[in-house]
């Protein structure tokens, strides 16, 4: 993990200073709800439906034990006992009240951690695959080039002010997109070429009202240029970006308007007259950087498949199952990475309270370096566990109630907060949630149905990431009633694609039983090994029109 | 006169700005420094010229700062206008006036210009601010000096953290 130097340390005690006194100003009236406004959002405080969220930033999912416990500290002392992780891998709490946030800031720091840009229209949470360092796919760690732009990114003077919110992401993968490149304002594709590093650099990508796939504006951009390249799209973003209607500032309507030629010649422009300049990248910060990110002390006489771990396997079918869904290969010998699902039946997907931030703080000492990851899937992992431990550490799990081997499956569910705390909501996106887990509560059946990502979004901000689900859900409201659109055939798994409406929204009582005839469809028509999303791309969208809409008629 | 803050100090000001509006109507007057918008200092260059006091040229948003490249080595001041703090373009503005064009005169932030948004503006290239009216500039001045640390390089010092180590 990235260490914080004197000077980061430095700089978020002076951060904590600023809000206590801007806070202070704003409750003596010294700034007007208006002022105050975009000062709270770039320190990730909402003003929600029923108090205020305040989303606390988690640099690229990273968390060690200490900085968990923080967590579990701040739930129990300032909010109502959980927090909430977030689908761009952030920690939110949802009970704080204003007076205490400039105290919960400076307990974070103590931890070297902060809530900085974690909302507002500037840089956001610079975010990337939750199994970076793990797979042995990926052509390098892309965790030093987040830190990099997140430093970049932090208090970035000339774009604290966009037309509206920017997300970046960052994939090292070839030809799977892990970290959803393809649906940030700025995607960064790590590539190797004649063994040099550099960077396919995506824009325009987006979910929301539009869903848009990000178009290639550098086609390879080489490592020292990065920061340059950057700057250049935001620039051109900042000055060109519309403001006028905020369904239509982000970059993606810019990149749509333009068009890629006339975005890439702007961008181009102003990367020329950077480029070699003072941002220009210098070796030793690329390899400072990359020395924060080095491996951790593996046992090197571990092996894969250790008498331990398969003797467990035949003998505990429970085990069993869950290591088939929850556990992942490594590409360290003899480790595994471990999800936790915080989405058991009747938990808000996503919640944790704050003994289980002490419980997962606990197991990460024990079996993970002391260090645990967020996901954009609102789970957690244990990235470094000894597989001759998966056993005792599966034992443990399960006591918590972590160990619901739905890693992936439809129960998996990705959802927003939405109408139960969200005061942008159209629609409730909890309850729908946990109405489609307790209809489908048989494991074996859902373990026969196989992967399927299913995402709810309570309105068309989509947090919910409802495009990319192979089924996504979307809360509508028809003159005051919560009604539900369906999408079908998104996907964010291997690639990033947009889904496709199914038809008219329905009620919510028939979401349900929609849902239901759905996966029978999928059921009778599937062959060997065809996942859910297979035999969609296969089939097409018509029969599932057919079959979902025929009780209607 | 009114007062602004000038290079980290309140200083007594005596530049008018005048919106197009106000020019259309009463003409442009001919003593007195005078800030002018962009379209005023595009199509009465001959009136501008014909004037007793100085006269400098102020960018809103949409405006490109492109079309007073040729004018910047004579301009001792360019204004930048915000009609409301949250429209960020400025902030580029100021950035390309002094490192793409190298202006070295004074870049003064006029409208909606607050406390809580001067340490930006200062790093992009402003110095000089005419605080919103309603404000007490002497709070004002506190927001020049929020942060002692900062990452990126800047107007003042190019450099970034990574070269400045
Ligand atoms: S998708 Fe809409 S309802 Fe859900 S959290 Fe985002 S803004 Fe709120």
């Amino acid at each position: 993990m990235y260490v914080y130097q004197d000077y980061d340390r430095q700089l978020l005690t002076e951060r904590v200073a600023q809000f206590r006194d801007q806070t202070r100003r704003f409750l003596a009236g010294e700034l007007t709800d208006e002022e105050f406004l975009p000062l709270r959002l770039q320190n990730g405080l909402y003003i929600q439906r029923y108090a205020p969220m305040l989303r606390v930033s988690v640099p690229y999912g990273m968390l060690n034990s200490t900085q968990l416990r923080t967590l579990g500290h701040i739930a129990r002392h300032w909010d109502k006992g959980y927090g909430h992780v977030s689908t761009r891998q952030n920690v939110q709490f949802n009970w704080p009240a204003l007076e205490d946030v400039p105290d919960i800031l400076a307990k974070l720091a103590e931890v070297e951690m902060h809530a900085i840009q974690t909302s507002g229209n500037c840089i956001r949470n610079v975010t990337t695959d939750e199994f970076a360092g793990i797979d042995a796919a990926e052509i390098e760690d892309p965790r030093p080039w987040c830190e990099i732009i997140r430093q970049w990114a932090t208090f970035n003077p000339e774009f604290a002010y966009l037309p509206r919110k920017f997300k970046i992401a960052v994939n090292a993968v070839p030809a799977k997109d892990p970290a959803l490149i393809g649906v940030h304002d700025i995607g960064v594709q790590i590539v190797h070429r004649e063994g040099e590093t550099g960077f396919a650099i995506l824009a325009g990508g987006g979910l929301g009202r539009t869903p848009m796939i990000g178009e290639v504006i550098g086609e390879f951009v080489a490592w020292p240029h990065l920061l340059s390249y950057l700057e250049a799209i935001l620039r051109v973003y900042n000055k060109y970006g519309n403001r006028d209607n905020k369904y239509k500032a982000r970059i993606k309507t810019l990149v749509k308007a333009l068009g890629v030629e006339k975005f890439r010649e702007l961008t181009e422009a102003e990367f020329a007259e950077m480029k070699d300049g003072p941002m220009t990248l210098t070796a030793e910060e690329v390899e400072r950087m990359r020395g924060f990110f080095s491996e951790p002390p593996y046992d090197t006489k571990a092996t894969d498949q250790p008498t331990a771990l398969t003797d467990a396997l035949g003998s505990n079918k429970a085990f069993n199952r869950w290591y088939h869904t929850n556990v992942r290969a490594h590409r360290q010998p003899g480790y595994a990475a471990v999800t936790l699902t915080l989405k058991k039946t009747g938990r808000a997907p996503g919640d944790i309270t704050d003994d289980e931030f002490d419980a997962v703080a606990d197991l990460a000492d024990q079996y993970s370096f002391g260090e645990a990851r967020t996901t954009h899937q609102q789970n957690m992992v244990l990235g470094d566990v000894r597989q001759d431990q998966l056993f005792s550490l599966w034992q443990a799990l399960d006591a918590l109630g972590f160990a619901t081997p739905n890693f992936k499956l439809l129960t998996d569910i990705v959802a927003c907060p939405g109408g139960d705390f969200c005061s942008l909501a159209n629609a409730k996106s909890i309850p729908i949630a946990e109405a489609i887990q307790r209809h489908f509560d048989d494991m074996d059946y859902l373990h026969d149905l196989g992967e399927l990502d299913l995402n709810i979004s309570g309105c068309m901000n989509a947090c919910g990431h409802h495009h990319i689900g192979h089924i996504g859900i979307l809360g509508v409201d028809k003159k005051g009633r919560e009604y539900y659109q369906i999408t079908l055939g998104g996907r964010g798994d291997k690639v990033t694609q947009i889904g496709e409406k199914l038809g008219p929204s329905f009620d919510t009582d028939d979401v349900v039983p929609v849902i239901a005839r759905l996966i029978d469809l999928y059921v009778e028509q599937r062959r060997p090994d065809e996942l859910f999303i297979d035999t969609y791309e296969r089939i097409g969208i018509e029969p599932f029109k057919e079959r979902a809409y025929a009780s209607n008629n | 006169m009114p007062a602004i803050i000038k290079d980290g100090a309140i200083i007594e000001d005596g530049w008018v700005r005048l919106t197009a509006e106000q020019i259309e109507q009463d003409g442009l007057p001919a003593d007195g420094d005078l800030i002018v918008p962009l379209s005023v200092w595009k199509s009465q260059r001959e009136a501008i010229a014909a004037r007793s006091g100085r006269t400098t040229v102020c960018l809103a948003p949409g405006d490109e700062p492109a079309e007073i490249a040729d004018d910047l080595a004579g301009l001792p001041l360019v204004a930048v206008y915000f009609p409301a703090f949250r429209d960020g373009r400025g902030y580029s503005y100021a950035r390309e006036l002094r490192t793409r064009y190298h202006y070295e005169g004074e870049i003064r932030a006029v409208g909606d210009v607050l406390r809580d948004q001067l340490f930006y503006m200062q790093r992009v290239g402003f110095n000089a601010f005419q605080i919103r009216a309603d404000r007490d500039i002497h709070d004002a001045l506190q927001g020049l000096k929020v942060f002692s640390v900062t990452y990126q390089g800047d107007v003042k010092d190019p450099r970034p953290i990574y070269r400045r180590r």
